[in-house]
């Protein structure tokens, strides 16, 4: 009750403060006093507020009563869209257009030409003859031409159609008897009152369509001829055409009462101004005019355009008073409506658009606003920054995960304002002494009123002994400072994450290969952006909310998003699976790592891998795990006691030791110890040396027969399925053809005897290859591949099935005809290592091929399904009571995600109140 | 006799109830809303044929989650 109470005096407020504006606006003069009274009328309580500070006896010194801005705060209540009526035109204009001519001989704008100087300022150094403003700071004025015949507006071309068809031709009133109109405008009303304007339109529609096929007036009872549209612009009734000045008194006929019924709103709004009489001509600052180099002019493409509708306007203008002939006027006038129609929209599908020149068409005034090149998606939706860096990106595991390198030709570009205070001047001055050319220096300093100095090695001297208290520096990045550094597409938060810079050589920005993941980097060319935030605020909210270890765990699915990759795993996997080193190794293992403190290691001459790895793990740590074998982990007291560290446990997306380890030591503490342990695998792997060769891939002659013996078979038992079905002895499955059945069965039989062979090379190969390890700990490749080299690649298939197309009931011409083994269906039996057959080297590109277009097809289509879900729920919100709700509050789940369960705050989902409750007591 | 087939005893509609006026107050005040901030049901819903909503009136919907069980949801029953 109380809070309408409130809404209402707003209101009263409001309206006084509306008044008030109006009246301001009439009389210039005694703006500032009314604006004034508007502020008091406004904020009663500020003003009551200040009044007792003053009238109080203990009021402080009076300048600090008054206020150092004014405020003027208004709210928009309401905004009204019509259509600009042809007095609005002329009253708004300020100057009347009458010829096509630019410039004169000396260059100046010709008084009533385009460029007319009442029309606004482009060129420095004039002033604006209407507002008397200089370049800049005159926003430009309207002008306006007298159209010689009224020309239909192309974008009102559907209203019109609908006008002119649902109301009568004779007396204009809309084809609804008189005494139901009211009952009409009730049900609209009610629509609109219960469920909105969108409603409301759509019920318009539906009763105007039903007008349109009534042939006899209700109210005069004249009879309705049928009226088509010529696209774009002419309207004909009964295959005669009616010219816009008939369409226009035909709209002029429209009773204001019957124009509600359209959607339209009368007097706002009258459906005759939809067929122009006057055209209002844009203030050139909206249409400037560019200088070549050679000093020649070269003009917008609107300035063109307005152009030639001025020249033809004036012929028109001329042909009529010289008294032409009426085809001559005719065709003058449809040119003229060509021209305003291309003025508005240059792509109309009827019209040729009007073309430069060179041949490229002419971008009017609706080209300027649509699509992804238009004002609104380009310029209103898209914003551009300053302060922010973009080159190629390349990987350096040596910086922290939370860091990333900066080219130093960059760090003195990007700066960082420093606000001075008595404590850091002589700190600030350092910088400005260095220059905007040694590093670190400083660019700019800014003055306590906002100027922008340039830091020069002239004005150095003058700058270093101007600062003081209350200035800003500009000075060069440096190592710690706060960057926001982001790949497209930025398809999650994790996209976007603060890093601290480290300036480095190169020119290159350089990132831990860990965090890689999040981003979806990697380094055959990748380009990455880098924000520096300006503000305090900025930072603190950056820093905050979007540092790296902020975000170390995902919000999808509650597991650790940056983990090891690659060599990282590899060299662990190694280290804590079977490896002894000297003490003195060990030691320079860890110093590598950065890693001071040794005690942690035992006291004797050889030390196991596991106990160096263990030396990086706190004492207090306890964790059971499973390897990716299956094997038990178990780290006790903060040894490694059991078991190896692979992918499963230190990898993106898989690590529940760094999940647990991130719950009990926090996020910087698991950061740093997820870069130590990166570094720990890759230096293990530096001393030890780690590559793969083709040797690799050798194969014991028994595993070669075995291998070869398990094809054979295959082989054989393809061939005899083939026989058994053209014997028709072979049995359907359910629901399959007999072909579809023999098809399953081949490629159940293939399918086995490839993975036999990957049985066999894992059995045989060489257990130690670093191929294979690689493979095992899951740093990269798996045994598929190895078997694919080794032994036989396998099945090509494309969509599920055996290749079947090519020739007509072959593969290929070098098979014969409905040949079904295995061979002649792209089953490739050699390894990558042996080679393939030509036919074999065929189909196995087939599938390449295939895979490689059906990339390319789908990550724009996926891209875009992205997109649309994404804009769909762009203002969507989960609110403090768990509610996910939308922009106009209205709930979308009552619990988010049904269970308002926060998943990175959680085990795969779910809370685990028993842990929780063991841990606390 | 053919059996009628009856929508709301199928095993995959989830099942419906209507409020009585004392709960809907309670879960407009719970989530601080009117009932135009609530999601919607249409009152010809098959689901709620036997329930005899009237416009205005909550539906409580108890649907069979992935994440929680049983989710609860409500809807409010419109015109149209």
């Amino acid at each position: 009750m109380a809070k309408e109470k409130i809404v209402e005096k707003e209101a009263k407020a409001e309206k006084k403060e509306e008044e008030g504006i109006a009246e301001a606006a009439e009389k210039p003069s005694e703006e500032a006093e009314l604006l004034a009274e508007g502020l008091a009328e406004q904020t009663p309580e500020e003003a009551l507020e200040s009044a007792a500070a003053e009238a109080s006896p203990i009021a402080p010194k009076k300048e600090e009563i008054e206020p150092q801005e004014s405020h003027i705060s208004k709210q928009v209540k309401s905004i009204s869209f019509s259509i600009l009526s042809p007095k609005l035109i002329k009253d708004m204009a300020s100057a009347k257009i009458v010829t096509p001519e630019l410039y004169d001989k000396e260059g100046y704008p010709v008084d009533g030409g385009l460029m007319d100087i009442r029309l606004g300022v482009i060129d420095p150094g004039l002033r604006c003859k209407t507002c008397g403003s200089k370049l800049k700071e005159c926003i430009g004025h309207f002008g306006y031409i007298e159209l010689a015949r009224p020309i239909i507006h192309i974008k009102f071309v559907n209203i019109i159609m609908t006008l002119l068809k649902a109301t009568c031709r004779d007396c204009g009133r809309i084809l609804i008897p008189k005494n139901k109109l009211s009952r009409y405008k009730e049900i609209l009303d009610e629509v609109e009152k219960e469920r909105g304007i969108e409603a409301r339109r759509d019920k318009i529609k539906d009763v105007i369509t039903n007008l349109k096929t009534i042939n006899k007036c209700p109210n005069c009872k004249a009879r309705q001829k049928k009226i088509t549209l010529e696209k774009p612009t002419t309207f004909i009734e009964e295959e005669k055409r009616i010219s816009p000045i008939e369409i226009r008194t035909r709209l002029e006929k429209i009773p204001d009462e019957d124009t509600l019924l359209f959607g339209l709103h009368a007097p706002h709004v009258r459906p005759e101004w939809m067929v122009l009489t006057l055209l209002p001509i844009p203030p050139v600052t909206m249409r400037p005019s560019i200088t070549l180099e050679s000093g020649e002019r070269s003009e917008d493409d609107l300035t063109h355009k307005l152009g030639d509708i001025v020249r033809i306007n004036q012929r028109l203008f001329e042909n009529i008073n010289a008294g032409a002939p009426e085809i001559i006027v005719e065709d003058l006038w449809d040119l003229l409506q060509y021209h305003v129609t291309t003025y508005f929209d240059n792509e109309i599908a009827q019209l040729p658009p009007a073309r430069h020149r060179s041949g490229q068409p002419l971008k009017t005034l609706t080209e300027r606003i649509k699509s992804k090149e238009g004002r609104i998606r380009h310029n209103l939706a898209g914003k551009r920054t300053n302060f922010c860096a973009r080159t190629v990106i390349s990987p350096d595991p040596m910086l922290e995960l939370n860091e990333v390198g900066v080219p130093n030709i960059i760090a003195m570009k990007l700066t960082v304002p420093e606000r001075v205070t008595a404590w850091n001047r002589e700190y600030l001055k350092k910088f400005v002494e260095m220059g905007p050319k040694k590093y670190p220096g400083a660019n700019y300093i800014i003055r306590p009123d906002g100027k922008k100095k340039k830091i020069t090695d002239e004005t150095k001297e003058a700058s270093l002994e101007e600062i003081q208290p209350g200035y800003t520096v500009e000075r060069h990045l440096m190592d710690g400072d706060i960057a926001v550094f982001n790949r497209q597409p930025s398809l999650h938060r994790m996209s976007m994450m603060c890093h601290r810079v480290k300036v480095l050589p190169g020119k290159t920005l350089r990132l831990n290969p860990a965090v890689c993941h999040p981003y979806n980097a990697d380094f055959d060319g990748d380009e990455m952006n880098l924000h520096i935030p300006q503000t305090e605020e900025a930072r603190a909210e950056a820093e905050i909310l979007m540092e790296v270890q902020t975000q170390l765990i995902s919000v999808r699915y509650g597991l650790s998003i940056i983990g090891c990759v690659q060599d990282a795993i590899s060299g662990n996997y190694l280290l804590t699976k079977n490896m002894e080193l000297s003490k003195n190794e060990a030691i320079d293992l860890l110093a590598a790592v950065g890693i001071d403190n040794f005690s942690k290691l035992p006291r004797k001459e050889k030390v196991d891998g596991k106990e160096v790895f263990s030396a990086l793990i706190p004492d207090d740590f306890n964790f059971t795990g499973k390897t990716r074998e299956n094997e038990e982990v178990t780290i006790k007291d903060g040894k490694l006691v059991e078991g190896y560290m692979d992918r499963a446990n230190l990898g993106e997306g898989s690590g529940l030791l760094l999940r647990n380890m991130h719950k009990r030591y926090g996020k910087a503490f698991t950061i740093d110890l997820l870069g130590k342990i990166f570094r720990l695998g890759i230096e293990v792997l530096l001393r030890n040396g780690f590559s793969s060769v083709i040797s690799d891939t050798d194969l014991p002659e028994n595993a070669r027969l075995k291998i070869k013996e398990t094809l054979d078979n295959a082989r054989k038992e393809v061939d005899h399925l083939i026989s058994e079905f053209k014997d028709n002895k072979l049995d359907a499955f359910p629901g399959k053809t007999l072909q579809e059945s023999l098809e399953l069965r081949i490629l159940e039989v293939l399918n086995k005897a490839r993975n036999e062979t990957g049985k066999i090379v894992e059995d045989f190969a060489d257990q130690g290859s670093h191929t294979m390890i690689m493979a095992k700990s899951g740093a990269r490749g798996n045994l598929l591949n190895l078997a694919q080299m080794a032994a036989c690649v396998g099945q090509q298939a494309m969509r599920g099935k055996r290749i079947e197309k090519g020739f007509a009931e072959r593969t290929l011409s070098s098979y014969k005809r409905m040949d079904l083994s295995s061979e002649a269906r792209g089953f490739i039996s050699n390894g990558f290592k042996t080679g393939l057959t030509p036919t074999e080297f065929y189909f196995g590109s087939m599938t390449g091929r295939d895979s490689l277009m059906d990339t390319a097809l789908r990550t724009p289509k996926s891209g875009y399904l992205y997109r649309r879900l994404a804009n769909a729920m762009q203002d969507l919100k989960v609110e403090y009571d768990g509610s996910v709700r939308d922009s106009s509050n209205r709930i979308i789940q009552f619990d988010y995600g049904e269970d308002g369960i926060d998943v990175s705050k959680s085990e795969k989902g779910l809370i685990n109140v028993k842990r929780i409750v063991k841990s606390v007591g | 006799m053919k059996k009628k087939f009856k929508t709301d005893k199928h095993i995959l509609i989830p099942k419906h109830q209507k409020l009585s006026d004392a709960q809907k107050q309670k879960l407009l005040e719970k989530y601080n809303v009117s009932v135009k901030e609530l999601p919607r049901i249409l009152k010809t819903d098959a689901a709620i044929s036997s329930l005899g909503a009237k416009p205005g009136d909550v539906i409580k919907i108890a649907r069979a989650s992935e994440t929680a069980g049983e989710a609860i949801f409500y809807r409010v029953v419109v015109d149209v």
